[in-house]
């Protein structure tokens, strides 16, 4: 696994006196909150509705047994003893106390952790897809490239202040697992005669003006990566409207300027710097790429493992689930599922991180990864061994058979937590998941998304979720609009609004209808709810969500 | 006609815990009820002006909307009634028992 260089260490710890510094003296009143503010978000510190929040990152979502302990650790040390897992593949503490803050980061800094640049106007924690250097269907593994884009802008001088938040996604498969069309800037890793290189998209972005990312070069040789981000976020720091929050990211930049307009400047300023980059990246990606070689696989018999799926329908079930295929023979991909029944999803206790790191240690070759859907991966797990993690997984709360069914869903902490919601979006995906258990439905109903955000920031990826729950404050009361349609994948498209919204106490049934209107149309079982959706359009939909109006219409 | 005051507390988190807290006639509390509460513009006005003086222990103070029941104050808006209690899915906050001064 890729360790961090003396450099980094050093780094961060510098980093880490300079703030505990800084806490010290806003608390002895040296420093007032507006100076404190911008110093503790670039260390990845929110004052958030009840507490502090310390939101750490997890670089590509790649984590070792050891930094999962360590985050345990933390947990029960300075906080409640769980950690919420996000939609941008990095943890939450919701409780520190502002003295302890300076001590986490200390602790965090032993497994090469850090919050650096988790919040602020800057570059932030680089995603990629969750099956990386595992998924059978990769052309290359994202993580070299994104650990080369993480070393480039930590700290970057140029990009500190830009116009607004910064977001790169990575993946290496043209399945894409990354939402990387709903990123500032999007990479997906192509092959081109044998050459491998970048399909570069730019201004795709969620929130209160949803957009699709556009191509802004289809095929960018590998040697020009960095040069040529440089050059976007150089034109988008000197071109983005700092006049207007909500008209200062890149992808309003692209709208009103212009694909063609931007993609001149880029190439302008492209020409202009790429001979400042004199092949050190790439000497520096070749040393990276070593870090990230894969384990060293075992081989051994299925029969265990198809013995056992015979006798063991549970455990069969959570299998044709659960797990994903792996590029070795032998091997799988295991999706642990964060979303139980009735639990707060991307929540984790410290005990079940123990646990899993330490599943990830006997039977994963120590890796774990962290999915933007929420959810926890062992990415190389011998078929051989899948029983034992299964049942050590279910005993423990870990066992949920519901990937990429209807109760694995999104939800962005909302107003339980967050102090720009303006709704509550937890209770809502719990109670979700909690009627659709009752009704034995969801694995009748199949593949289907629900993304739930409590405010039009859209942190739960409503826009892209097959159903895309947002939650509002309308005149004083919680109020949940419903669209349509939404795709996150390579496919990626923005759901389509339903009508008007429902208030807390309505949503779950009228989910309820939407989800049995689609058992009634769906031409068979293995027509998904999106491809009805697509056969059919809105109005079908729009009937069982809305039956007074079709009532009064009659 | 002059429109009318609906009665406010001011409210902030707490500097070193982060926690929701509301302002007395002498200091500040953890409980709402417990909040000093204002019927008058003029008033309010300069005792938030005091409130945000106040650096060194509270940060983001505001005025907050309140309803009186029994000539206690109760949260006036959902976003209140939540920073009043704490989250839903688990009980935390000021749910938890020994929080309640």
């Amino acid at each position: 696994m890729y360790k961090y260089t003396d450099f980094d260490a050093a780094f961060v710890a510098e980093r880490n006196r300079q703030f505990r510094g800084q806490v010290d003296r806003r608390i002895d009143g040296s420093l007032t909150e507006d100076e404190f503010k911008p110093l503790r978000l670039m260390n990845g510190l929110y004052l958030q509705l009840h507490a502090y929040m310390l939101r750490v990152a997890i670089p590509y979502g790649t984590l070792s047994g050891r930094q999962m302990h360590k985050l345990a650790d933390i947990a029960d040390r300075w906080d409640k003893g769980y950690g919420h897992f996000t939609t941008r593949q990095n943890i939450q503490f919701n409780w520190p106390d502002l003295r302890d803050v300076p001590d986490m980061l200390d602790a965090l800094a032993e497994v090469d952790m850090h919050a650096i640049q988790t919040s602020g106007n800057t570059i932030r924690n680089v995603t990629a897809d969750h099956f990386a250097g595992a998924a059978a269907d990769e052309i290359a593994d994202p993580r070299p490239v994104a650990e080369l884009i993480r070393q480039w802008s930590t700290d970057h001088p140029e990009f500190q202040f830009l116009p607004r938040k910064f977001k790169v996604a990575v993946t290496g498969s043209p399945n894409d697992r990354a939402v990387t069309r709903a990123h500032d800037i999007g990479l997906r890793i192509l092959e081109r005669d044998g050459e491998q290189g970048f399909e570069v998209i730019v201004g795709g972005g969620l929130g209160r003006t949803p957009m699709i990312g556009k191509v802004l070069r289809d095929f960018l040789p590998r040697a020009d990566l960095l040069p040529y981000l440089e050059a976007i976020v150089s034109v988008y720091n000197l071109l983005g409207r700092r006049d207007n929050k909500y008209k200062a990211r890149i992808k309003i930049t692209v709208h009103e300027n212009g694909l063609e307009d931007f993609g001149a400047r880029v190439e302008d300023r492209f020409a202009q710097i790429r001979e400042q980059f004199t092949g050190v990246d790439q000497q520096m990606l070749a040393g990276i790429e070593s870090g990230f070689a894969l384990p060293d696989f075992r081989e051994a018999s299925e029969a265990g493992y198809l013995d056992a799926r015979q006798h063991y329908p549970a455990l069969r079930s959570w299998a044709d689930t659960n797990l994903a295929p792996h590029r070795i023979p032998g091997y799988a991909i295991v999706t642990i599922s964060l979303k139980a029944h009735g639990a707060t999803p991307g929540d984790a206790t410290s005990a079940q991180m123990r646990l899993m790191a330490d599943l990830a240690k006997r039977y994963g070759h120590d890796e774990l990864r962290i999915s933007h859907e929420q959810n926890v991966i062992l990415p190389h797990v011998h078929k051989d061994d899948l029983a034992s993690v299964y049942s050590a997984l279910r005993a423990a709360g870990l066992g949920t058979a519901n990937i990429g069914l209807i109760s694995d869903i999104i939800a962005c902490p909302g107003m339980d937590y967050c102090a720009l919601a303006t709704a509550r979006s937890i209770p809502v995906a719990q109670e979700i998941a909690t009627r659709f258990d009752e009704l034995k439905l969801e694995h009748d109903v199949g593949p289907l998304k629900i993304k739930i955000s409590g405010c039009i920031n859209a942190c739960g990826h409503h826009h892209v979720g097959h159903i895309g729950i947002l939650g509002l404050d309308r005149a004083g009361v919680e109020n949940y609009q419903i669209t349509l349609g939404g795709d996150h994948t390579q496919s990626a498209h923005i759901g389509e609004r339903a009508g008007p919204g429902f208030s807390a106490e309505e949503i779950v049934p009228a989910i309820e209808r939407l989800v049995l209107a689609y058992l009634d149309l769906r031409t068979e079982p293995s027509e998904t709810f999106l491809q009805t959706y697509r056969r059919l359009g809105l109005a079908p939909f729009k009937a069982a969500l809305y039956p007074e109006a079709q009532a009064d219409a009659a | 006609m002059p429109r009318t005051f609906s009665p406010k507390v001011v409210t902030a988190n707490d500097l070193l815990k982060g926690d929701v807290i509301y302002q007395t006639a002498t200091g500040w509390t953890r409980a709402l009820s417990e909040a000093e509460v204002l019927t008058d513009e003029a008033d309010a006005d300069l005792r938030l002006i005091e409130a945000s003086q106040q650096t060194g222990r509270v940060v983001g103070v505001y005025l907050a909307d309140v309803t009186l029941v029994d000539g206690t104050p109760e949260p006036g808006h959902f976003r209140e009634d939540f920073r009043a209690r704490g989250p839903s899915n688990y009980a935390h906050g000021k749910q938890e028992a020994g929080t309640h001064v």
